[in-house]
């Protein structure tokens, strides 16, 4: 039962929920919460790789950086969104398009 | 050779003066006139210059000539040439010669004119044409300057163009001028197109050798000869000459009596070895019909220089007479001695009209000058005038002494022998003797009326004086050139003199063809016998009949002229209208030319302009749809691309939201389309 | 062992039941502790693993430190309570098509691959692993470790210069 395509079939599960937040919600911070989504279901491929395969303990080691760089993607973009925030007054991600000018 | 270069001197000085006068003759002093003068009386003694050698040679085969290339046209070469020889170095002198003496009394005749210095242009344009008329010997040349002499005639002619028949009388005389021109044209192009060259050497060697022979060498005599009926006012294309009396007296004396006119008789002259006898019959006939009509109209004229202009018509249909009875040195020598004695006829009642018209205008009389009725007793108070103007009376009349005797005397032999040779031409010495008589006649008269008798208008009687030096000179000068012995030794038989031995009559190689059963010209060897001297007693008696009834009727009154005139009155009044021959010409070929252009006009206005008119309307109604399709379908294209990249760009502008998601959506279906396309 | 598989369903269910709450959620306070339960699932998940280091590291870092760091960013910019987080419909639909398509090709490679050469020979035997976390971080992992910890304080810096006070 618990094998090595049940945790990766969890993993896409998370990874396309997450792709479904960071895509559909109008909330930066929504947005935001997706990406985290996203870098789990990528912690959990690597853990599971690292599980079922003869590869030692460099799955779980580059889970640990991806740990580090989720830590400093939140720091930065919630820093960001508050910034956003301040300019706008506001975070809804449809009506920051000054991408578009 | 050396003369035929001084000759082409000759020719280009008046161009050199016309040209220095026309741009600047205003600037110069005394507007220029010495300059034009002088050049003439140079040419003058560069001619005597000439015509002293040619005495000395005294060659009657006296030829030079001088040839270059004009244009050439692919393998058609158009040469040009000049000859010297004694007709020309005699026809150098005559001109000079009038046209000097005829310039210097210019300059107190067109005193105070306001065109002073342009009518001394034109008169050395006329110079300069006339002389290159005297030197080409190639009939393209000849035609180019005969056009510019008749250029010269009518600018000088309308000089006075601020007065109606002034100008009138330029055009009559260009147009007129112009009919007769065509016909030589067509007769050069049929000279040209049978010999191929407009050389006279050309045309005679193909003459001679019977290349060029027959009816079309006789069609191409008679055109050539138009022109010169065009040129020298034969009837009928005499009709312009007495209106271009209009003119400066100077220039009817120069162009319209001494030089220009009888351009057609140095014609005739030129191209007398190409004459074959139908063609020398018509030119006697013309020549001889037109001496007896222009004197029949000359005699009832009451303007001075009207008669004197039919004179002139009358005096060259003489030498035309004399040419095409084949008295060829009569008749060029009639040419020269008219020259002088018209020119001297002309300039004389130059001087008359010019004291009448000062008389008049200071006498505040409101009369015409011109009229021999307003005229009389003029030799008391111009002498000088009076005694030149009866020795060129005596010499036109023909009495011995004079040149007049002499030329026309050797013309009415000629005349007589042509007739003895062939009787059934009796018409033509019959014309020539009648008119002796009548200019005898009509000539008195014009003396009478002027000079004797009393002035008709007393108040007017005072302010006429004699003319001034520079005109009275020339006078002098041509008065003395009519008396007999400049010409030759003996004053009845003009046989004995230089004329006759240097100029010879060319061969007429179509005459000769002809042979003699048809024609032989009589012409110089009838003179030597017994013809001459019936034709010297018969002028004789003729012209002394002229004289004396014209005293009567003039002088002492004894026959009266009214009488003469109301016993015949229709020839009367057909002669003092001329024959009606102007009026004729404005019933048919005026008239008709009129209706024509009338007509011309109507089908102008009605036929063309409508098809205009509906082609423009056409062309409206296609600019109307060509506008459209210009604003529908070619706009609409180019607006349709525009608007289609306009359409595009909204639709991509559609996909750059600004809006991170969707990029994002985008994006991921693009990557899941590829790994779909890439691994299937 | 069917008891251990019934407890790895049931952290499963919750994990995946969670982050779609994340998704579905039309208010970003719900979402945000939806996220927090499916990250403790994850980490539930690590156990099954045998990462017992990283299950605890992912309920510090994750439950406690960036989850309360997000609660802190929805608690400063918005009115919690009114606030609708779902987008528009046509935005959905379209990253519906999108993620589905996404799992679609995913759930065919885990499936179409034979991971059998992978497989281990010997059986997985539970061993503690925060010493060869360590050892290794300070032996073969030594430069991504530093490198970290500067991207941590590049981080730390960036984050604070990007909300500093607007007025110096």
């Amino acid at each position: 039962m618990i094998t090595l395509e049940v945790f990766l079939t969890i993993g896409a599960l998370l990874f396309v929920f997450g792709i479904l937040a960071v895509v559909t919600k109008r909330n930066a911070i929504g947005v935001l919460m997706g990406v985290e989504l996203i870098l789990n279901a990528a912690n959990v491929n690597f853990i599971a790789f690292s599980f079922f395969t003869d590869t030692g303990i460099d799955g779980i080691m580059i889970a640990l950086f991806i740990f580090v760089i989720a830590v400093a993607e939140a720091a930065v973009a919630l820093a960001i969104v508050l910034n956003i925030f301040r300019n706008m007054q506001t975070i809804n991600v449809d009506e920051i398009d000054s991408l578009k000018k | 050779m050396a003369l035929l270069y001084l000759a082409i001197v000759i020719w280009l000085l008046p161009l050199f003066a016309f040209v220095v006068q026309i741009f600047f003759g205003n600037r110069l002093p005394r507007k220029g006139d010495w300059l034009v003068v002088g050049a003439m009386f140079i040419d003058l003694i560069l001619a005597l210059i000439i015509f002293a050698n040619i005495l000395i040679q005294y060659d009657p085969g006296y030829r030079v000539t001088l040839h270059f290339d004009w244009i050439v046209l692919g393998t058609q070469n158009f040469p040009l040439g000049f000859a010297l020889d004694n007709v020309t170095a005699v026809m150098l002198v005559v001109v000079t010669a009038v046209s000097a003496l005829v310039f210097l009394y210019s300059i107190g005749y067109m005193k105070g004119d306001p065109r002073y210095s342009r009518y001394f242009a034109y008169l050395s344009f006329f110079a300069f044409s006339m002389l290159g008329l005297i030197l080409f010997d190639n009939l393209l040349g000849i035609y180019m300057c005969w056009e510019l002499v008749g250029l010269s005639s009518y600018l000088l002619i309308g000089f006075w163009f601020e007065k109606d028949s002034a100008s009138n009388a330029g055009k009559k005389a260009f147009i007129t001028n112009r009919v007769g021109d065509f016909g030589m044209f067509v007769g050069m192009l049929i000279v040209f197109y049978v010999t191929g060259t407009f050389s006279l050497d050309g045309i005679e060697a193909s003459v001679v050798s019977g290349n060029f022979s027959g009816s079309i060498l006789t069609a191409a005599g008679i055109l050539l000869f138009v022109g010169a009926v065009g040129k020298s006012a034969q009837f009928p294309l005499h009709v312009w000459l007495p209106d271009a009396m209009e003119g400066p007296t100077p220039v009817s004396a120069l162009i319209h009596a001494a030089t220009m006119v009888v351009a057609g008789v140095y014609l005739v002259v030129r191209i007398f070895f190409m004459l074959t006898p139908d063609s020398m019959l018509v030119i006697a006939y013309i020549g001889g019909f037109t001496a007896l009509f222009a004197a029949t109209i000359a005699l009832v004229q009451n303007d001075i220089k009207r008669v004197l202009a039919y004179s002139t018509i009358s005096q060259i249909g003489y030498m035309i007479l004399a040419l095409g009875t084949g008295a060829y040195a009569a008749g060029l020598f009639h040419l020269m001695t008219h020259a002088f004695f018209k020119a001297l006829l002309f300039l004389g009642s130059g001087s008359v009209i010019h004291a009448v018209e000062h008389a008049f205008r200071s006498g505040k009389i409101d009369a015409d000058p011109q009229d021999m009725n307003n005229m009389g007793g003029l030799r008391r108070k111009m002498p000088v005038t009076f005694w030149t103007f009866i020795i060129a009376t005596v010499a036109i009349s023909g009495v011995p002494f004079t040149s007049g005797f002499l030329s026309k005397d050797a013309i009415l032999a000629g005349t007589l022998s042509f007739a003895g040779t062939h009787p059934q031409h009796f018409l033509l010495p019959f014309f020539g003797f009648l008119a002796a008589g009548l200019t005898a006649f009509y000539m008195f008269r014009l003396v009478f009326k002027t000079f004797f008798g009393e002035f008709s208008i007393s108040k007017a009687w005072g302010y006429v004086h004699e003319s001034a030096l520079t005109m009275t000179i020339p006078l002098v000068v041509l008065s003395i050139l009519c008396f007999f012995v400049f010409y030759s030794y003996s004053p009845v038989s003009p046989d004995e003199g230089w004329f006759y031995h240097l100029i010879e009559k060319p061969e007429q190689a179509a005459v000769a063809n002809a042979g003699s059963a048809m024609l032989t010209t009589g012409g110089e060897e009838g003179e030597h016998d017994s013809s001459h001297s019936y034709a010297l007693i018969m002028s004789l008696i003729i012209a002394f009949t002229g004289i004396i009834i014209s005293y009567k009727t003039y002088y002492s009154g004894k026959i009266s002229a009214v009488e003469w005139g109301n016993m015949y009155p229709r020839l009367y009044r057909c002669m003092f209208n001329k024959w009606y021959v102007d009026e004729f010409y404005s019933a048919t070929i005026i008239r008709f030319t009129l209706g024509w252009s009338a007509f011309c006009g109507w089908f102008d206005d009605n036929i063309i302009d409508r098809v205009v008119n509906r082609t423009a309307r056409v062309t409206v109604v296609i600019s109307w749809f060509n506008g459209k399709f210009d604003n529908i379908i070619v706009d609409g294209l180019v607006n349709g691309i525009a608007n289609t990249t306009q359409l595009l760009g909204w639709f991509t502008r559609q996909v750059q939201t600004g809006k991170i998601q969707q990029y994002l959506v985008g994006l991921l279906i693009a990557l899941v389309l590829i790994i779909i396309l890439r691994t299937m | 062992m069917i008891g251990k598989d019934i407890i790895f369903i049931i952290f499963a269910v919750i994990t995946v039941g969670s982050a779609a709450l994340v998704v579905f959620s039309k208010k970003i306070i719900y979402a945000a502790f939806s996220l927090m339960l499916s990250l403790f699932g994850v980490a539930a998940l690590f156990v099954f693993l045998n990462a017992d280091f990283l299950a605890a590291v992912q309920v510090i870092v994750y439950v406690g430190g960036i989850l309360v760091l997000i609660l802190f960013g929805v608690l400063l910019t918005v009115k919690i309570s009114s606030d609708n987080v779902i987008s528009h419909l046509s935005q959905r639909i379209w990253g519906s098509i999108a993620a589905v398509g996404m799992f679609v090709l995913i759930f065919i490679a885990i499936t179409r691959t034979n991971w059998t050469i992978l497989d281990k020979s010997e059986d997985v035997v539970y061993y503690p692993q925060s010493e060869a976390i360590g050892i290794q971080l300070l032996t073969n992992y030594i430069l991504p470790f530093e490198v970290a910890s500067i991207l941590l304080l590049a981080a730390l810096i960036g984050a604070m210069f990007l909300v500093r006070p607007e007025n110096k």
